[in-house]
C-alpha cells in the first residue's frame, strides 16, 4: 500500500510537471496545428526570467512570484515574434514551421549562452518553498506541491477563458472553421496571433517553476519538449481536457513502470505504448464529436 | 447598400471558373442568382465575400474597391454570408455561436439583446440553446447560421443555397424569413437551384452556366419561362 501510494504521488508529481510543459503547446500545436519547437526555448526563456527577476530583486521568495506574471510576459512577447516573423508565413505548412522554428530553437539556445554562459545558473528556491510534507503517508517536496498548484491555476485560467470569455469562444471559433470564423466578422489574423501570445506565454509560466525541480542551462526545454508533444499527441488535437487525463496518465505510467526497472527503461516502455496506443487510436483520448463537418 | 461584381474572373489555381461576370445587388430586395451545380454560383459568392481573391475586375461596395478587403472588414462594412451546407461551430453550443458574432457589437449592452432577437426569430433554436451546434439537425442547424448572420445587422444578406437538403417543411420557415428579411429593407443575394422560390422572392434574378451570366431579368413568377430556357442551354 505505502509503495503504490507513493508512486501515485510520483506519478501526480510526473503529470503535473507534463501537464505544465504542455499546455501551453496543446494551444499551439492542439488548437491551430503550428509545430513549434522552439516552445521548449520559450520553456527556457521562462526559466531565465525566474534567474533575472531573482538577481535583481534579491529574495527568492518574491522573486518567484513575480517571475510568473513576468514570465508570462516574456514567453508571450517572443511567441508575438515568432508568429509574426515567422509562422504567420507558414501556417499550414508543418514541415516548414517544424523546420524553421527547430532553428530559432538553436539560435534561441546560443543566444542564452552568449548572455548567461554555457554552465546551469543557480536559481534558489524560498524558504517557504523548502522542506518537505506527508502525502498519502510518502514524503512530498513542497516545491512539487507548488507546481500542481500552478499547473491548477494556469489549466483552470485557460479552461475559463476558452468556455466564458468573447477571446476564448473566438479562439475556439477559428480553432473549428477558419473560414466560417472569417465571415462571421471575426478576424482570424488577429486571433491566431493572440492564441500564439498565450501558448507561449504559458511556456514562459512553466520555465519558472521548472527552475524548483532542476537546473538552469541554455538546454533546458530541449529535455521537455519531446515530453510536451508526446502529451498533445496522446490527449487528443486540440482537447485541453485530453491533455490533463494524457499528462498525468503518462505520469502515473512512468511511476509505476519505474518501480520494476530504471528511470531509462520506463521513458522507452512508454513511447512503446504511446506509439502503440496511436495505432489503436490515432486521434487520441478525446476527439470533436459531430453530426456535420463543420 | 450594394455590392458590385465588374468584369470578375476568378477560379482555383489553373481552372478559371467565373468568366467576365458583372452582377449588382439592389439597394433592397432580393437578387436571385439561379444555375445548375457547377455552374459557378458558389465561386461567385465566394468571390464576393472576400473568400477568393478575382483575378481580374473588381468587386465594388458601394462604389468604392472592396477587392483586397478581407472578409471580416467586409462583415463590418455591412456584407453578411450564410453558406453552403447549413455550416456551424459544432463544437460551440447554439448559444455560443450567436455570442460570438453578438461580441463584435458596440456598445456591450447591446450583445445580449441581440442574441435574444436572434432566438425570437427563430423560435426552434431556443429549445436547443445549449446543444452544441454539431449535433443539431440540418434545419436547425441552417436557422443557426442564418440568425448567426443576421446579428451582424446587415445591410446585404449572401445566401447559398439555403434551403439545399433542408426538410420540407423548414424549408417554408426560411423561405419565409428570407422574404420577410427583404421586406424589412435588408437586400439579400439569394443564390438558389430551387427555381420557384428564388423568383418569387427576387426583383430581379440572374443565371449563371459555366461560369458566365447568360440571362438576367425582373423577377416574379412570370420569368419563369424565361429562366427554365436559359438554364436549359
Amino acid at each position: 500500500m505505502d509503495v503504490i501510494g507513493s508512486q501515485l504521488v510520483a506519478g501526480v508529481s510526473i503529470g503535473s510537471v507534463l501537464l505544465l510543459v504542455a499546455i501551453g503547446l496543446s494551444l499551439t500545436f492542439g488548437q491551430m496545428g503550428v509545430i513549434n519547437m522552439a516552445h521548449g526555448e520559450f520553456i527556457m526563456a521562462g526559466a531565465y526570467t525566474a534567474y533575472v527577476v531573482q538577481q535583481i530583486l534579491g529574495d527568492a521568495g518574491l522573486s518567484l512570484l513575480v517571475a510568473l506574471p513576468v514570465a508570462f510576459a516574456v514567453g508571450g512577447a517572443l511567441g508575438a515574434l515568432l508568429e509574426q516573423l515567422l509562422v504567420r508565413h507558414m501556417y499550414h505548412r508543418p514541415l516548414d514551421t517544424l523546420l524553421a522554428t527547430f532553428g530559432v530553437s538553436l539560435v534561441l539556445q546560443q543566444l542564452a549562452r552568449d548572455i548567461f554562459g554555457a554552465p546551469a545558473v543557480d536559481v534558489r528556491t524560498p524558504s517557504w518553498l523548502q522542506g518537505n510534507v506527508e502525502v498519502l503517508g510518502t514524503v512530498v517536496p513542497w516545491t512539487r506541491l507548488f507546481i500542481l498548484g500552478v499547473v491548477v491555476v494556469a489549466v483552470g485560467g485557460l479552461a475559463l477563458l476558452l468556455t466564458t470569455t468573447a477571446l476564448g469562444r473566438r479562439i475556439r471559433a477559428v480553432v473549428l472553421n477558419r473560414q466560417l470564423a472569417e465571415t462571421s466578422g471575426i478576424s482570424t489574423r488577429a486571433t491566431d496571433r493572440l492564441t500564439f501570445v498565450i501558448g507561449s506565454g504559458l511556456a514562459g509560466v512553466a520555465g519558472v517553476v521548472l527552475t524548483l525541480v532542476g537546473s538552469t542551462g541554455p538546454t533546458l526545454g530541449t529535455g521537455y519538449i519531446v515530453d510536451a508533444f508526446l502529451v498533445v499527441v496522446a490527449g487528443g488535437i486540440g482537447q485541453i481536457r485530453g491533455a490533463v487525463l494524457a499528462a498525468f496518465g503518462l505520469g502515473l505510467l512512468q511511476a509505476f513502470v519505474e518501480l520494476s526497472t530504471t528511470a531509462s527503461i520506463a521513458k522507452f516502455l512508454i513511447l512503446v505504448i504511446v506509439v502503440a496506443f496511436l495505432q489503436v487510436r490515432p486521434q487520441g483520448l478525446f476527439t470533436v464529436r459531430t453530426r456535420s463537418l463543420a | 447598400m450594394t455590392l458590385e461584381l465588374v468584369g470578375v474572373d476568378a477560379g482555383y489555381g489553373r481552372t478559371q471558373v467565373l468568366r467576365d461576370v458583372n452582377l449588382a445587388s439592389e439597394p433592397e430586395g432580393v437578387v436571385a442568382v439561379l444555375g445548375h451545380n457547377g455552374a459557378g454560383k458558389t465561386t461567385l459568392v465566394r468571390t464576393a465575400v472576400g473568400l477568393l481573391r478575382p483575378t481580374r475586375g473588381q468587386v465594388l461596395w458601394d462604389g468604392e474597391d472592396i477587392t483586397s478587403l478581407a472578409p471580416h472588414k467586409r462583415v463590418a462594412r455591412g456584407l453578411a454570408y450564410v453558406p453552403q451546407g447549413q455550416q456551424s461551430f459544432g463544437q460551440l453550443t447554439t448559444t455560443e455561436n450567436l455570442q460570438l458574432v453578438a461580441d463584435r457589437a458596440r456598445p456591450r449592452a447591446r450583445r445580449a439583446a441581440l442574441v435574444d432577437a436572434a432566438m425570437e426569430r427563430f423560435p426552434a433554436l431556443t429549445a436547443v440553446a445549449t446543444r452544441k451546434a454539431g449535433l443539431l439537425s440540418g434545419g436547425q442547424r441552417q436557422q443557426l447560421a442564418i440568425a448567426r448572420a443576421l446579428i451582424t445587422e446587415p445591410k446585404l444578406l449572401v445566401l447559398d443555397e439555403p434551403t439545399e437538403g433542408i426538410q420540407p417543411s423548414v424549408v417554408a420557415e426560411i423561405e419565409a424569413a428570407v422574404t420577410d428579411l427583404a421586406s424589412s429593407g435588408t437586400a439579400v443575394l439569394l443564390v438558389e437551384q430551387h427555381v420557384g422560390f428564388a423568383l418569387a422572392a427576387a426583383a430581379r434574378y440572374a443565371v449563371l452556366a459555366s461560369g458566365r451570366v447568360v440571362s438576367t431579368g425582373a423577377g416574379g413568377r412570370e420569368a419563369h419561362a424565361g429562366v427554365r430556357e436559359a438554364l436549359t442551354i
